[in-house]
């Protein structure tokens, strides 16, 4: 992707709290980044860093109330999704960006069938027939990998199995041929061997719709594999972000230092669960005035208390939001150093 | 699905046989006899000879054999011949009531019309009041709309119809001199004229029990569209670009009719119920105002047959009930 291209999506300072009876939780702190077209990023981060909301805020898809953006933009091919109208912004949902959630379990509806479902997108973006939506959600059935997809239009989600479900689910995010697609955790909720089928169901889709990516996952094997690009969350705001390779290879941040060093070795089971680092995730009753990562570093120093860190680039593609500034020394020698 | 019902409707048989046996005892045995209602001054003998042309003298097994005879077998063949002119039933005898003697069916015949136009028509209204209601108070959760809403159907639903029912003839008939206060049962619909008259006469009890119903179907619709609209497919709905009209009166409130449509049939029995009671506040001569004068008098073919007929409805609608939750819930597959 060539450097200074426009972005196909581009958020800049996203700011999302939610207003609950024990006062504000501000969930997402002045997030930004951008999508380059055909580019997957990844999106990391432990439970509640505010991965889903950051995302489910562009296209408007959290409960308001409780939920309200109180500022930014998401550029969309240049235009603001964020002040789109209704009309607008219900051709961008399942048209131009395609959205596949965690839980294929309850993510489909129950009563209709599967068909329906995967048409309803065609015939209200398209405007397709009932006829040419049903041959083109052949299709992408076809594409996402169900056999004998003819017949099995007329079947309903509980005659699929968690795999089929989320194939579904991609199907019908891919159905309009979206810029972008936000896959939200789309295999935690399978097993291992789904998990690795769809993985290579999505890095083959890429290749053949050379759509963008956003990724959201807990585990940095799948962002190895498929992503491009890494973005790490914590405490509602992006704290490091690079190219993948950069990443693994020169981490930045503490906490990014600490994730990579919670991924099991060599073959052991996939599951990085992030839960490992010790300490408990900051309370975000209020807007960051700290770093939010202070209470559980281990470099924190005055001015970690006295001033949130801003992103600051240490490289081509990388920057991280940290006072502290990382030894030059490859991550190896860090480990060995703590231990 | 065809096998399932026939099992059930299979199934349904011992039930109302049980049932059947266990109301004719209830009954039967209960203390206070037909004849409580001859005077001392008819002399025994004559007593006696009533008695025996009652059928009282024969034993309860006899006389619950027959009532089952007659209720399943005579009484079916009669309306068959009244339909279509034939002569099934021959002179086969009637199930008659004790006091005047007119056959059952005749007397639940002329009463059920009244009965049914006026608990029809309010159930009807009940529904087509309490699912918008329902619909959007859940949509609008909280709104002041919702607030108002779930005020008056929790008064809707906690206040009994009769003292409704009172309250509505003191404001609207002794007041307002708006509506009649007696229903006259014997008018019969011909022209517009008539018609408009049975509108008026009918509006204060429909209205009274289309309150009482509209208040537990919007609570249920309600609690129903509440959840499902936190549901992960509705996001799923929304982001597939669908409007809010389609999310939530195609997708939400398909999954939530579910229970609501249950509700519905299982409630259209029950509300004979509270019928009796509103058939007696304004004084319309339907089937539960035939069933409290029966039981005063110990007309005991009457009181069984009604309570019977009942029992039937409630098994039906059951069934009905699990029929239709086959047919809007595709996860439930019967056989
Ligand atoms: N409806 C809500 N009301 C109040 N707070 C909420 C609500 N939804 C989310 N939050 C808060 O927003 C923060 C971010 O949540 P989010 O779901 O984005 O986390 P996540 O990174 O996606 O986590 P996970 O990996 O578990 O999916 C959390 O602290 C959460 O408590
Ligand atoms: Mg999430």
């Amino acid at each position: 992707m060539p450097d200074g291209a426009q972005p196909v999506l581009d958020v800049r300072g996203l700011k999302t709290v939610f207003r609950t009876r024990s006062g504000e939780v501000h969930a997402v702190n002045d997030v930004s980044f951008s999508l380059q077209r055909g580019e997957v990023l990844g999106v990391v981060g432990e439970s509640g860093s505010g991965k889903s909301v950051t995302m489910m805020s562009l296209l408007r898809l959290l409960p308001m109330p409780p939920a309200m953006i109180r500022g930014g933009e998401a550029l969309l091919n240049g235009r603001d999704m964020l002040k789109a109208g209704p009309k607008e912004l219900r051709a961008i949902r399942g048209g131009k960006v395609g959205f596949v959630f965690q839980d294929p379990m309850t993510s489909l509806n129950p009563v209709f069938t599967v068909g329906m479902q995967i048409m309803e997108p065609l015939r209200k973006h398209l405007g397709l027939s009932h006829d040419k939506a049903a041959a083109r959600a052949v299709e992408l059935l076809d594409l996402v990998g169900i056999p004998d997809a003819r017949r099995r239009l007329g079947d309903y989600p509980h005659q699929f199995s968690g795999g089929m479900r989320q194939r579904v689910m991609i199907a019908i995010a891919l159905a309009c041929d979206p810029d972008v697609l936000i896959a939200d955790e789309p295999t935690t909720a399978l097993d291992v061997t789904i998990q690795a089928q769809i993985l290579e169901l999505m890095k083959d889709l890429r290749q053949k719709l050379g759509m963008a990516i956003v990724w959201i996952t807990h585990d940095l094997g799948v962002i190895a594999g498929i992503a491009d690009r890494v973005m790490v969350m914590y405490g509602g705001q992006v704290v490091e972000e690079a190219p993948v390779r950069d990443l693994f290879a020169r981490p930045q941040h503490p906490y990014t230092r600490a994730l990579l060093q919670t991924i099991p070795k060599i073959s052991g089971p996939r599951e990085a669960r992030l839960k490992v680092i010790e300490g408990q995730p900051p309370i975000l009753n209020a807007p960051p005035s700290a770093c939010p990562f202070r209470a559980r570093c281990e470099y924190r120093f005055d001015r970690c208390d006295a001033e949130n860190p801003a992103l600051r680039p240490v490289g081509a593609g990388h920057a991280v939001a940290c006072h502290w500034q990382a030894p030059a020394a490859p991550l190896a020698a860090a480990e060995v150093s703590h231990a | 699905m065809l096998t399932y019902t026939l099992r059930r409707l299979l199934l349904a048989i011992p039930t109302l046989l049980l049932i059947s046996l266990v109301i004719f005892l209830v009954v039967d045995l209960a203390p206070g006899s037909p004849m409580s209602e001859i005077p001392l001054t008819v002399p025994p003998e004559v007593q006696a000879k009533i008695r025996a042309a009652l059928g009282l003298d024969a034993p309860f097994y006899v006389r619950y054999l027959l009532w089952m005879k007659q209720f399943f077998w005579t009484e079916p063949l009669y309306g068959i011949d009244n339909l279509f002119g034939t002569q099934l039933a021959g002179d086969a005898p009637r199930l008659l009531s004790y006091s005047s003697r007119a056959p059952v069916f005749r007397i639940i015949g002329e009463r059920l019309p009244q009965t049914l136009t006026v608990i029809g028509s309010a159930y009807l209204l009940a529904i087509v009041i309490a699912l918008p209601i329902g619909i959007y108070s859940a949509y609008r959760q909280y709104s002041w709309f919702d607030q108002i809403g779930t005020f008056i159907s929790m008064i809707g639903f906690s206040v009994p119809t009769f003292f409704t029912g009172l309250v509505m003839i003191l404001i609207f008939t002794v007041y307002l001199g708006w509506f009649p206060s007696i229903f006259n049962t014997s008018l019969r619909v011909t022209d517009w004229a008539t018609f408009k008259q049975m509108l008026h006469q009918m509006t204060l009890p429909v209205v009274v029990l289309a309150l009482y119903n509209a208040a537990e179907v919007s609570r249920y619709t309600r609690s129903s569209m509440l959840e499902n609209l936190s549901q992960d497919y509705v996001r799923t709905a929304r982001a597939k670009g669908m409007g809010e009209g389609t999310v939530v009166l195609k997708h939400v409130l398909r999954n939530s009719l579910i229970p609501v449509v249950t509700i519905i049939a299982l409630g259209a029995p029950t509300i004979f119920g509270g019928a009796i009671v509103t058939e007696q506040v304004f004084k319309i001569n339907g089937i539960g105002a035939a069933l409290i004068s029966a039981i005063h008098v110990n007309d005991l073919p009457v009181v069984q047959t009604i309570a019977f007929l009942t029992a039937i409805l409630i098994v039906l609608f059951n069934l009905i009930a699990d029929i239709l939750y086959g047919v809007l819930d595709p996860r439930i597959r019967y056989d």
